[in-house]
């Protein structure tokens, strides 16, 4: 398994509001390359927690790490019985729905997030797919919210993290995230929330760049910019090594 | 060691794949057929989109076929007058195959269509094969060993118009029947992804009453043509050719063809027959399975980015 490792490192910024604690970090990393031998990657996520005053002792200070995919809207397909045989008959369009979205925390997440911070941020998975609703003709529409869900969680797409965020001393914060090997290209954003009792009290935004590189790159790109050619390509390679295994085996047999 | 597919967008064990192309070689060497029918199936076994194996196999099926035909062409067992004839009707066919792809893929009900064709056209020929090669036992046993000849009969081939002349097959037939037999490969060419030898040599001997001797010849050439231009339409339209897996398949393929065709030569013919109709059947059953039972699954999920 290949390992990328993204170092988020702490580093000294001034401080630009008025909050009493906040996450100051830096990337040291910030891309993600898909080359021919890519099999998935894990990130390293770990930074700190800056703050000018004491720590507050009311309640313990909380980490919720959230690492999302770009967005795409898709067609959820619901097979039934029709003649006998398994046939796709009901659909729904679910406009939003990120296509990698990982929730790390430091405890479980009822504890962590109160729920109107979860609707307001919308930090768990739940809140960050959006569905405009099914069309009336669709019995139980509410299953195939649930089933992009249930179908990414188990290709390692969706990852609800609760408890995996360790925290030392209510400063230092680091977690691993496992990143599978069909991701999909572009921006990943990563967010990083600070709670106590259930309240965000700061946030910090950055991205992760997911790009295939290289070969992979220049065959995909062709593939879509210029499909004729692409096409071409394809067909000029099989001519070729078609012909060239006939001529090999005729000398080989003499 | 995993290799990442450019295009499928999945990552692969380049040993398994190399083994695919490999085991599939060995069956066309086998038994002299493209192995496409055997190859699609298997590739959506391994985890490659529908999608992406069909229009990969029909890329992979021009290398093949293009590796057997120079064979032939060296053995003067091509009939390029009844060659151009089905292709004509072929590429009608594939063009036609491909409409109903991308309306049945943009109604989410392609990979039925698929499955649909691969389980009835599987199961026919597997099945008369199997009956076939078993009477062809059972008549040597009683016989001892001699075929008995059949006489080739007259048939409504013979009696619809636009005759014509075909010399290397030494036929005078209607131009229908051929046109006919080239639409329906040219249109399985396109929905499954394969060359469509397994439907054109039958119907080519049945229905056409062509010699044997330039059957294989003749439907490799034509099948080059077809599968090129499948190619060509789903690289353009579906964007869904993935040349590094056709490459991978095409490597394995070639080496196996080769031992498939030792393995070939040490057994008869009969039992070949039986084997093959046999592992068609296979094939058949677990994708009929698949339609039959209720998947553990009922729900999936597809990009709606291009509906």
């Amino acid at each position: 398994m290949m390992m990328r490792l993204l170092w988020l490192v702490f580093c000294v910024l001034a401080p630009i509001s008025g909050l009493a604690e906040e996450v100051v970090l830096g990337l040291s990393h910030d891309k993600v390359a898909i080359t021919t031998s890519f099999d998935g990657s894990e990130i390293l996520i770990f930074g700190a927690v800056k703050r000018e005053e004491p720590i507050p002792t009311d309640a313990p200070l909380q980490v919720v790490i959230t690492v999302a995919g770009p967005s795409e809207p898709i067609t959820v397909r619901r097979k039934s019985k029709r003649f006998g045989i398994w046939v796709n008959t009901d659909a729904v369009e679910v406009d939003h729905a990120p296509s990698f979205y990982a929730v790390a925390t430091t405890d479980e997440l009822g504890k962590t997030l109160r729920y109107i911070e979860d609707l307001r941020y919308k930090i768990t998975i739940d809140r960050a797919i959006r569905s405009v609703g099914a069309p009336a003709t669709v019995s139980n529409a509410a299953s195939f919210t649930e089933a992009v869900i249930r179908i990414r969680r188990n290709a390692g797409l969706y990852q609800q993290l609760e408890g995996q965020v360790v925290l030392d001393q209510q400063t230092l914060f680091r977690t691993a995230i496992q990143m599978p090997a069909d991701l999909t290209e572009g921006e990943y954003a990563t967010r990083i929330f600070l709670t106590r009792n259930g309240q965000v009290i700061s946030q910090y935004e950055t991205s992760i760049e997911v790009h295939k590189v290289g070969l992979e790159r220049w065959l995909f790109s062709l593939s879509r910019d210029q499909p004729l050619v692409y096409g071409l390509m394809s067909l000029a390679i099989a001519i070729a090594a078609g012909w060239a295994a006939s001529s090999a085996f005729r000398l080989m047999r003499g | 060691m995993q290799i990442y597919l450019p295009v499928a967008e999945v990552s692969v064990n380049i040993f398994l794949v190399l083994g695919l192309g490999g085991l599939v070689g060995i069956l066309s060497g086998m038994f002299g057929v493209g192995g496409g029918f055997i190859m699609t199936p298997l590739l959506f076994f391994i985890g490659i989109p529908p999608a992406v194996a069909v229009a990969t196999g029909a890329n992979q099926i021009v290398a093949s076929s293009i590796s057997g035909v120079l064979a032939h062409f060296r053995k003067k067992t091509v009939d390029l007058k009844m060659g151009t004839v089905l292709l004509i009707g072929g590429l009608a066919g594939a063009a036609l195959g491909m409409v109903v792809f991308n309306y049945l893929k943009s109604v989410g009900q392609v990979d039925l269509l698929v499955n649909l064709c691969y389980v009835v056209f599987l199961g026919i020929i597997g099945a008369l094969m199997l009956v076939e090669s078993l009477n062809a036992i059972r008549k040597i046993r009683k016989t001892g060993g001699t075929m008995p000849f059949v006489r080739r009969q007259r048939t409504w081939v013979h009696i619809l118009p636009f005759k014509m002349r075909f010399r290397t097959s030494g036929l005078y037939i209607s131009v229908i029947p051929p046109l006919g037999v080239g639409v329906l490969v040219g249109v399985l060419a396109a929905i499954m992804g394969v060359g469509g030898g397994f439907i054109m040599v039958p119907a080519m001997i049945y229905i056409l009453g062509m010699p044997t001797k330039v059957v294989i010849g003749t439907s490799l050439y034509q099948i080059i043509f077809v599968t090129a231009f499948t190619t060509l339409l789903h690289a353009t339209t579906n964007f869904t050719v993935d040349v590094v897996l056709a490459l991978l398949l095409l490597i394995g393929g070639v080496i196996g063809a080769q031992l498939g065709t030792q393995i070939g030569l040490r057994m008869k013919a009969e039992q070949l027959r039986i084997l093959l109709a046999l592992m068609v059947l296979a094939v058949c059953g677990k994708l009929a399975l698949d339609l039959l039972l209720q998947p553990r699954e009922l729900y999936s999920l597809a990009s709606a980015a291009g509906a």
